[in-house]
């Protein structure tokens, strides 16, 4: 049955999500900054670890955000085909949402209107947004803010067939080894495998919205999650990159159909600092 | 080891710090990011002097998310600091002695830390939150054009950072992550 949501609505959501994901983590990411302080070797590391659950505390409690770069605003939209939206463009109540959210919930305005020139929007707009049309009547909002340490050091590889996942593996731990102290560790590592080049770049991204304590249903796959998660871990970088056991948290890996001629790997690195809310409406 | 130091941080000062030390930060620290750093060259390209004290001054990488009533600065990390390498050297060469960042340096700043006798300390990213509670007052000095990347003055107390490249040119990024590759 089609249903009327009015786009004032999206507003009201989306500016109450851009203030929670910027100082509240998912509790699986919580969970995985405390077993990983628990599981550290280095002395130092293990101190930056508990400077970062402490951050986590001081966020939550005294509303300052947990990190100051409170991001660009990825926006996933899930729209049911029987949605009707009253109101206006559903592209500028996003838009307005997130502006709301970010003057009002003394967020960091971190967008330029243009790569070249330069010069800040001042609301934090526009968001990047990904639409999708799914069976229902409803309304699903992804909100994850993006911060550029991490989004700086992300990679894409167009490899060939014949590299095979062993080919694979090495791109991922180039992306990490390069990423190093850069990137903010303990990193969450969002890997694309497949479709084009854009695609397996959204694959990558979307797979960093996956919970960091559960895996890939395909065997293959949540093998290599494992084996790259542990791998990764044996790098040395550590907690801030000055050195230890925990340099990712979780590795996650999302795979897709491709062309006879194409092995398109994307590696969406995102720190400790790992946001995102989602809400149905 | 642990320190705790007051700025201005002289070259007496930077003698005593060995890459690995942590180090706790009291007194003027000046806040500059990327914007900030582009206009500081072009000061010095037309001749003209720059807007911040450079002698023996720390400079942090840093751009903060806005100040809630009531408080000097909302969330303050460290930004990445190697897009101010191209940069760095000559504000060292200027007499800057300590910069306040995280993430890898080029080879040109480390050899101008070197010459200079300054140090490269890193704060732990991803804790704006925590850090901003060692900032007891911050005043805009210029730029505020820039928005979240003006050239502030901050007070702070006890600021936390640990010595990564030190006036020796060691380099804790490269020496400590060796030590737990397995």
């Amino acid at each position: 049955m089609i249903r009327t949501i009015s786009t004032e609505e999206i507003i009201v959501n989306i500016r109450e999500m851009c203030i929670e994901a910027n100082h509240y983590l998912s509790p699986d990411m919580g969970k995985a900054l405390k077993e990983a302080a628990d599981a550290e070797q280095s002395p130092l590391g293990k101190k930056i670890l508990s400077q970062l659950e402490e951050n986590l505390v001081i966020a939550g409690a005294e509303m300052i955000p947990i990190c100051q770069d409170t991001g660009m605003a990825v926006v996933f939209v899930e729209v049911g085909q029987e949605v009707h939206f009253q109101g206006g463009l559903l592209e500028d109540a996003i838009n307005e949402g997130v502006c709301q959210g970010y003057l009002d919930g003394f967020l960091r305005k971190s967008v330029v209107g243009d790569p070249i020139l330069r010069e800040n929007t001042d609301d934090n707009t526009p968001a990047i947004i990904h639409y999708s049309l799914v069976e229902g009547n409803k309304v699903k909002l992804t909100l994850a803010p993006k911060g550029f340490g991490s989004e700086n050091m992300s990679r894409i590889f167009m490899l060939k067939p014949s590299d095979g996942i062993k080919g694979v593996k090495k791109a991922i731990l180039t992306a990490v080894e390069d990423a190093g102290p850069n990137a903010c560790p303990p990193m969450v590592v969002g890997v694309g495998i497949g479709g084009t080049f854009e695609k397996c770049a959204l694959l990558a991204k979307q797979a960093l919205l996956r919970p960091v304590d559960g895996h890939s249903k395909i065997p293959y796959v949540r093998e290599l999650e494992e084996e790259m998660l542990q791998t990764i871990n044996q790098l040395g970088i550590g907690p801030g990159g000055l050195g230890g056991t925990t340099t990712a948290l979780a590795v996650n890996i999302n795979t897709y159909p491709t062309h006879i001629a194409g092995l398109p790997v994307a590696v969406n690195i995102c720190c400790h600092v790992n946001r995102h809310v989602t809400r149905e409406i | 080891m642990d320190r705790h130091i007051s700025t201005p941080i002289t070259a007496e000062v930077t003698r005593n710090f060995h890459a690995g030390d942590y180090v706790y930060i009291s007194g003027t620290v000046y806040v500059a990011r990327d914007a900030a750093h582009k206009r500081f060259m072009e000061v010095l390209d037309r001749g003209e002097e720059l807007p911040i004290p450079i002698k023996d001054a720390v400079i942090y990488y840093m751009g903060p998310s806005p100040a809630r009533a009531g408080r000097p600065i909302g969330s303050a990390g460290p930004t990445t600091a190697s897009r101010m390498d191209k940069y760095a050297p000559w504000l060292l060469d200027l007499g800057q002695k300590a910069m306040i960042g995280k993430g890898k340096r080029a080879k040109e700043v480390i050899d101008a830390i070197v010459r200079n006798q300054a140090v490269y300390f890193a704060a732990v990213g991803g804790a704006g939150a925590l850090l901003s509670k060692c900032i007891k007052k911050s005043e805009l000095v210029c730029y505020g054009d820039l928005g979240a990347e003006a050239v502030l003055k901050l007070e702070v107390e006890d600021f936390p950072v640990i010595v990564v490249v030190d006036r020796e040119g060691n380099d804790l990024y490269k020496t400590a992550a060796k030590e737990y590759v397995r």
